[in-house]
């Protein structure tokens, strides 16, 4: 009888992970990892489809914020590193983690705000001044608080500003520790400024009566690049297939898929891959 | 402003457009969520018999261990599988990070100390009524988990269905463990994360509302079995 | 107490031999001594009565010789020697409220029949005939939480039987029932004897100790108060306690 439920059981478990490995591909993949910013954006639905079509290889995108892309990369969970923080970047590859980084592409950042606009500051060009008076009037900000992309160039305004925005924290300062979408959302809902990504912003699905408040500065410019993850620190790195990848990526097709990405018409993401 | 009657006609939007990508997040999660279940009950409903029905020196710890072990927090568990799994990990060769069986590894650990909790808790019980009998019979300690496991069927399919309920339902695990890959490893609840942050909370509330559908949908089936196993009984 | 070369002759005392014996038996719970250095024979073939007042130790004495719960002083012994596995196997017990198992009637004999290692048609052979044997057979797939009092305890005697045990237990098997399922329990106790199965009865019932007993040890405050064939213990006493109960003047387990 012990034999018998054994045999079952052994068959029932064999069936349940049996169906759980049939999920993976036989295919040729490699795994990017890159942020929930870019992803939500749509930009790799349009891409890579398109690189796939072409090399048969399968991209496979683990999307999360950006200090934990780069950890994950470190510990060598993925092929192939794609954010936007340029200085972690190259302190990435100074560590011996990555090969080589590489200029992808830039969008800017844009700072969004509510119609009753507190701080008085829509339409400005200049985000150190905007900052400043947000500042000066305490109007309510959100920041990403997570350690990003996005919020350490947040920081560097700030700093750019002569704010010390962290002694305000809880304040007029809300610091969320998330994602991007989820602090558009949290700032949307409690009426606060927020530095977002222009991508992100456009493909937003839940803006409310939010509009943009301050752009066009140059120092909202955003810059994404791309690095192989060292194949001599980790086994298991697909060198080859992921630098095809790369090598696609920053190629004139690459390029021209990045910035045929439009939604409402509107680009996104200028390549700037050879800068 | 959000209305309950916008968020019942998305949801019923999204089931008339049934696609292939719903299908296959459907399905993924129900695989992940009943193979995880399958295993925990695999593990828990014999450990739970085991320290329910016999006495022995640190009994009480265990069951103190278990009940807590309830309220592992996901993305704790998330956090702790990824570490193992890591290529950097003890068990990164075996390539299992960003996989399905990552998120069923993740749920098991999850919902193995639940099956086994509240079955060392139906069996105590049971045990209770039927320990002089057993050893009148002098049963061996196999004979009587099997019998004790048998005669609390009923119970126990309510607690694979608490089991399920937990599994179903978390995010945290899946999402870390998995990397919510589009068409791999992403499942109703990363997806409904996913609409969050993209802004989309009517399409992330109807995800909801089918999975709480499903769910009810699970129950009633197992339910179903149990009446209909009842009544047979009676034939 | 070590065994001596005289101990181990199996006694062939009267008819038979010695089953089951208690040597100087005590037990203690609570901080109160229960069972006091009770010594008793068992013998094959026979049927004994343990009779006295309520906590007099009968429940006890009958857990403490099947083996259910180990005794604080003293020692059983099964054939002349320490019961082992296969002692258990060849007792059995019918306790005062039956334990059903929540499956259908011929489920329950199914499990006692797997567990003595009997299956596939054999086990549906010897189900069907303790089916029979209980006037069970219409109730076969009934839950066996549904019958009655009487039916249940027909069906726990005729799992206790179904392993051909050489020794049956039964504490106070017929005290919930009612008249006409304690004669058809009696008659199944009967036609067990008269297979040879030998019988330990607790029973308060002195209608029932007529006629089902043939020995009767007589507990009182946990001590052996008497022993002896029913007739003599229950019509000419000679202990005080065995006389103030068949006056139906002792109530309960107190010093008289």
């Amino acid at each position: 009888m012990l034999r018998r439920h054994l045999f079952s059981l052994a068959a029932g478990a064999a069936l349940a992970l049996g169906l759980a490995g049939s999920a993976q591909a036989q295919d040729q993949f490699i795994v990017v990892q890159s942020t929930t910013s870019t992803q939500n954006s749509g930009l790799f639905d349009h891409i890579l489809p398109i690189f796939q079509d072409k090399t048969g290889i399968e991209v496979r995108v683990v999307a999360v914020g950006t200090g934990q892309a780069i950890k994950n990369a470190e510990n060598g969970d993925g092929d192939v590193l794609f954010v936007h923080a340029k200085a972690s970047e190259e302190k990435f590859v100074a560590d011996g983690h990555g090969l080589k980084r590489s200029d992808v592409m830039y969008n800017d950042f844009i700072l969004v705000g509510p119609p009753a606009d507190p701080a008085g500051i829509a339409g400005t060009k200049d985000i150190t001044a905007a900052l400043t008076k947000v500042a000066e009037t305490e109007a309510p900000f959100a920041s990403r608080g997570d350690d990003s992309g996005t919020h350490k160039a947040e920081l560097k305004l700030w700093k750019d500003a002569g704010v010390d925005a962290a002694a305000a924290s809880g304040a007029w300062y809300r610091e969320t520790g998330s994602g991007m979408g989820a602090t558009l959302n949290t700032g949307t809902a409690m009426g606060a400024y927020v530095l977002t990504d222009r991508a992100t912003w456009i493909s937003f699905g839940n803006k409310g009566d939010y509009q943009i408040s301050v752009e066009g500065d140059d120092r909202l410019f955003n810059q994404y690049g791309i690095i192989l993850v060292n194949p001599e620190k980790h086994a298991g790195v697909k060198a080859e297939a992921g630098q095809a990848f790369i090598d696609w990526v920053l190629s004139a097709e690459g390029q021209q898929a990045i910035a045929d990405y439009k939604i409402d018409g509107q680009q996104l993401f200028f390549p700037n891959a050879g800068g | 402003m959000f209305s309950f009657g916008d968020i019942m006609s998305e949801a019923f939007v999204l089931i008339l457009n049934w696609d292939r990508n719903l299908s296959e997040i459907v399905a993924l999660s129900l695989r992940v969520t009943l193979s995880a279940v399958f295993l925990s009950c695999l593990i828990g409903l014999p450990l739970g018999a085991l320290v329910g029905a016999f006495r022995f020196p640190g009994r009480g710890i265990l069951t103190v261990l278990l009940n807590a072990l309830m309220g592992l927090p996901p993305v704790v568990v998330g956090l702790f599988v990824y570490l193992m799994l890591s290529a950097s990990g003890p068990l990164g060769p075996l390539q299992l990070l960003y996989t399905p069986l990552a998120m069923i590894i993740a749920q098991t650990i999850l919902v193995t100390p639940i099956v086994a909790a509240l079955t060392k808790q139906v069996v105590e019980d049971l045990h209770g009524e039927y320990a002089e009998q057993f050893a009148s019979m002098g049963l061996r300690a196999y004979d009587r988990i099997a019998a004790l496991l048998w005669d609390a069927r009923y119970s126990l399919m309510t607690v694979a269905l608490a089991g399920f309920g937990r599994a179903v339902a978390e995010v945290g695990a899946v999402l870390i463990v998995g990397g919510n890959i589009n068409h791999v490893t992403r499942v109703m609840t990363t997806t409904i994360a996913l609409e969050t942050s993209k802004g989309n909370l009517e399409l992330a509330l109807a995800l909801g509302v089918l999975l709480l559908s499903i769910a009810v949908i699970v129950n009633a089936v197992v339910m179903a079995l149990r009446a209909s196993a009842v009544r047979a009984a009676y034939a | 107490m070590r065994d001596t070369v005289m101990d181990m002759i199996p006694a062939q005392v009267a008819t038979s031999a010695a089953l089951l014996e208690a040597r100087n038996l005590s037990f203690e719970a609570g901080g109160k001594r229960l069972i006091d250095g009770v010594s008793l024979t068992i013998r094959e073939g026979s049927r004994t009565l343990i009779m006295g007042a309520n906590g007099a130790g009968k429940s006890l004495i009958l857990r403490l010789l099947h083996g259910l719960l180990p005794p604080s002083a003293g020692q059983v012994l099964w054939r002349g020697a320490t019961p082992d596995h296969t002692a258990r196997r060849a007792q059995s017990m019918v306790f005062q409220r039956p334990v059903m198992l929540r499956r259908s009637v011929l489920a329950n004999l199914n499990f006692a029949l797997s567990m003595h290692g009997i299956r596939g048609a054999q086990r549906a052979t010897e189900a069907g005939r303790a089916l029979d044997m209980a006037g069970l057979t219409d109730l076969a797939r009934h839950p066996a939480r549904v019958l009655s009092g009487g039916e249940q305890q027909r069906l726990a005697l005729a799992r206790a039987l179904i392993g051909q045990p050489h020794l049956l237990f039964l504490d106070e098997p017929t005290s919930s029932l009612d008249p006409a399922s304690t004669q058809m329990i009696e008659s199944l106790i009967d036609a067990a004897h008269a297979r040879g199965v030998t019988i330990v009865m607790v029973t308060h019932d002195m209608g029932q100790a007529r006629r089902m007993g043939d020995e009767v040890i007589f507990l009182h405050a946990g001590q052996v108060a008497e022993t002896g064939p029913i007739d003599q213990v229950l019509s000419h006493s000679r202990s005080e306690a065995a006389r103030a109960w068949t006056e139906g003047r002792l109530y309960t387990n107190s010093t008289l």
